[in-house]
């Protein structure tokens, strides 16, 4: 495959500049457990930020903050969810999009889209940033209304989702030709896997974007004067959990395709994994009422439908588990493993010359975890137990902050030395990231996660709430809640230390001598099962089964949102605890 | 197929059937069940505590930024109360801690549970929903007495 220059920047620009705010992000998770368990209350290094941007760029809204500690943790806890686990996501998929389409099927992609698509999803990012960096839009990731961002927060949003559309689009093309020029041929795993990937997030996208551009930017604006809460928090569910997804199946193409490669071996089924992909284009979506089970304006009956159908996006992820497993019992075989266990010590865990295999396989790993704690959250009733409580985040850390996170850190680095010519650095680094991130991780999660089942709340600076010494002697101290709290700390700071090494070595490559041609050469599995499945091999039928699904599933929950739903609710500054119209009436 | 990849595909059917199976006799058998959709209701604005029968009450409170606007609870241990909970401003959550309870308190709308308190004690209800910055402040209690 030729390399124009262009090409070139365009996916070392998609990657890098994620990268680089995620340096921000983490250093929010950081402080969150720091604030969370009352060790610290003071985020001094935020505040030089803040302060130097606003003198640099001339920004009053940064020179007037009220510097009190709580609003420190909420404004950091809202980059660290939109930094990590929207801004990172999206821009990786795209350029894993934009390596795997073109390689795999040998066609040059058309890099004008390509710019285009990555222009605009940039804007997006800057404007959304302005809002959050000036904390103007401490309205964490899900950013629910009634609490009220600046407008920029919710355009950018809006452009970062378009530029993603066009970004995707720009496969289809060379999907179409390839095609026509091979008919009757499989598409290529990987090809199909990045393809689901767009399906699932442009049929998601649709609704967050109904929200975002017909309910929040109007209303944000005062163009309207309340919202409809239930709505709004409906439309953003439909999106949120193939979400999740999103996230997770540029992982899966890693896991398929080149995981088996690396390890020295082969893919044991390319049916299994044609598979997996379809089930998740059928399954991703129409599951998103059981992230509502404690919300009103559903209906029990439909709840337990999405359960249902959840239960049924957990079969794919247990199909991946049996295929991942058994290509990697192969792998290791082949290289003269014993017995029925023997394989598991048989990989190339710390291969300096394989450190990519770190990335993947301490994923899995943790992913096992993150699966089963996933199923709890999903089943209904059981849900009571969790809901809102530290168990979510300590759950979603590892998946979508373990398994993606290391997937995404990996092929970075992966991709950004191939495209720049480099030697990957300080490789002694680089091999002991993924497993110090898994300590962590493992720590970090169980802390949050026991304190969850003894209720201990997400979202939360307990440092100031049921944590603060001054409650102690009332019902609101919970010093049961205190060593879990600390717990999550150890883990978190562990996890921060995995994710500094991490960047060391990623910028000492990307600053070092260039020592080679640039080139892109992804490993790349044979199947040691080939069989073609004919249906498994068009997508068209599998989307449409996938609208009707859809529509079966949420026609219900959006009519039963529409009748519970008496008044739209004006707009909130999380600081304030009257509605900004009145806030400006009483300024005035 | 393989033997054993169908094997494995037929254990995760097996193994998600029974839990839906669990989860439905839960729900069914032993009560524990997720709030529905009321439409019969609409929104308060002052909250009320009052008993209905032996040991049955009923409880209307408001979320606000950044406490719950209900009346001082009292019980006596094996009380059961219906709970109608919505939202003067912004999304709260509601979660009687050592209970099923768990609700999320949303502008516009009511909702409704019901929770019995089977022993004495002091609960604690958590917002564990963001809602601002006094969030980690918002935090209510229920206390409930031997007789």
């Amino acid at each position: 495959m030729e390399l124009t220059r262009s090409y070139r920047n365009l996916i070392r620009t998609e990657l890098v500049v994620p990268l680089v705010l995620l340096v921000i992000g983490i250093y929010g998770g950081l402080m969150q457990v720091l604030f969370r368990a009352g060790v610290l209350h003071y985020d001094p290094l935020l505040k030089v930020l803040m302060s130097t941007i606003g003198n640099l760029f001339g920004i009053e809204a940064l020179r007037n903050i009220d510097w009190q500690s709580s609003i420190m943790y909420y404004w950091g806890l809202t980059l660290h969810g939109v930094l990590n686990a929207i801004v990172l996501t999206t821009f990786f998929a795209i350029a894993f999009g934009n390596v795997v389409v073109p390689y795999f099927l040998k066609l040059p992609l058309n890099t004008r889209v390509g710019w285009l698509s990555a222009i605009i999803m940039l804007v997006g990012v800057a404007l959304a940033a302005f809002a959050m960096f000036t904390g103007q839009a401490s309205v964490l990731y899900t950013f629910y209304p009634p609490l009220k961002a600046h407008p920029t927060f919710y355009l950018g949003a809006a452009l970062l989702i378009v530029g993603s559309w066009i970004g995707g689009a720009n496969w289809i093309p060379l999907y179409r030709r390839w095609r026509r020029e091979h008919p009757g041929e499989k598409v290529p795993l990987a090809v199909m896997g990045m393809l689901v990937t767009f399906i699932v997030w442009l049929i998601a996208t649709l609704a967050v974007a109904v929200e975002v551009l017909f309910l929040l930017l109007p209303w944000s604006l005062g163009w309207t004067e309340g919202v409809d809460v239930p709505l709004a928090r409906a439309l953003f569910w439909f999106f949120g959990h193939p979400l999740v997804y999103f996230w997770l199946l540029p992982a899966y193409v890693m896991y398929y395709v080149m995981l088996p490669k690396v390890a020295g071996g082969k893919l044991f089924s390319d049916a299994a994994g044609r598979l997996v992909f379809v089930m998740f284009i059928l399954f991703s979506i129409p599951v998103g009422a059981h992230h509502q089970f404690a919300d009103p304006g559903i209906g029990t009956q439909w709840k337990l439908v999405h359960t249902f159908l959840t239960y049924a996006v957990a079969l794919p992820s247990l199909i991946t588990a049996f295929t991942v497993a058994a290509s990697l019992e192969y792998a290791a075989r082949q290289r003269g493993a014993r017995g029925l266990f023997g394989w598991m010590f048989r990989l190339p865990y710390f291969d300096r010359e394989r450190w990519v295999f770190g990335y993947w396989i301490a994923g899995l790993i943790i992913f096992i975890f993150g699966g089963i704690s996933g199923i709890v959250n999903a089943s209904y009733n059981l849900n009571l137990a969790v809901h809102n409580t530290s168990w979510v985040p300590g759950h979603f850390h590892l998946t979508v902050g373990s398994p993606v996170f290391l997937a995404i850190l990996g092929m970075s680095l992966f991709l950004v030395a191939q495209l720049s010519g480099k030697e990957v650095r300080l490789k002694s680094l680089v091999v002991a990231v993924p497993y110090l991130w898994l300590i962590g991780v493992l720590i970090f999660s169980w802390g949050m996660m026991r304190g969850g089942l003894q209720g201990m709340p997400r979202r939360t600076y307990l440092g100031a709430g049921a944590l603060n010494p001054d409650m102690q002697g009332t019902a609101f101290f919970r010093a049961d809640w205190a060593p879990y709290a600390d717990i999550a700390m150890v883990g978190g700071i562990i996890m921060f230390s995995a994710a500094v090494l991490y960047f060391v070595a990623f910028f000492a490559t990307l600053v070092s001598r260039r020592v080679k041609e640039a080139q892109v050469e992804l490993p790349v599995a044979e199947a040691y099962h080939d069989e073609p499945v004919r249906a498994l091999n068009r997508l068209a039928p599998w989307i449409a089964a996938a609208v009707v699904l859809i529509v079966v599933s949420y026609t219900p929950v959006l009519y039963d949102v529409t009748r519970s739903s008496f008044k739209p609710a004006p707009a909130y500054l999380p600081e304030y605890n009257i509605p900004e119209k009145q806030l400006k009436e009483s300024a005035e | 197929m393989e033997r054993m990849e169908r094997l494995t595909l037929g254990l995760g059917v097996a193994v998600m059937a029974i839990f839906f199976l669990a989860v439905l006799v839960l729900a069914t058998g032993f009560g524990v069940d997720v709030p529905g959709c009321v439409t019969d209701v609409k929104p308060f604005e002052r909250d009320t505590f009052f008993q209905r029968a032996d040991g049955r009450y009923e409880l209307h409170v408001i979320a606000r930024m950044w406490s719950y606007q209900m009346p001082s609870v009292v019980l006596p241990a094996g009380a059961e109360v219906d709970v109608y909970l919505t939202a003067g401003d912004v999304l709260h959550g509601f979660h009687i801690d050592g209970t099923n309870l768990n609700l999320m308190a949303v502008p516009g709308t009511v909702t409704y549970g019901r929770v019995r308190f089977p022993k004495a004690g002091e609960y604690l209800i958590v917002c564990h929903e963001y809602c601002g910055i006094g969030h980690q402040q918002m935090m209510g209690v229920i206390r409930v007495v031997q007789q």
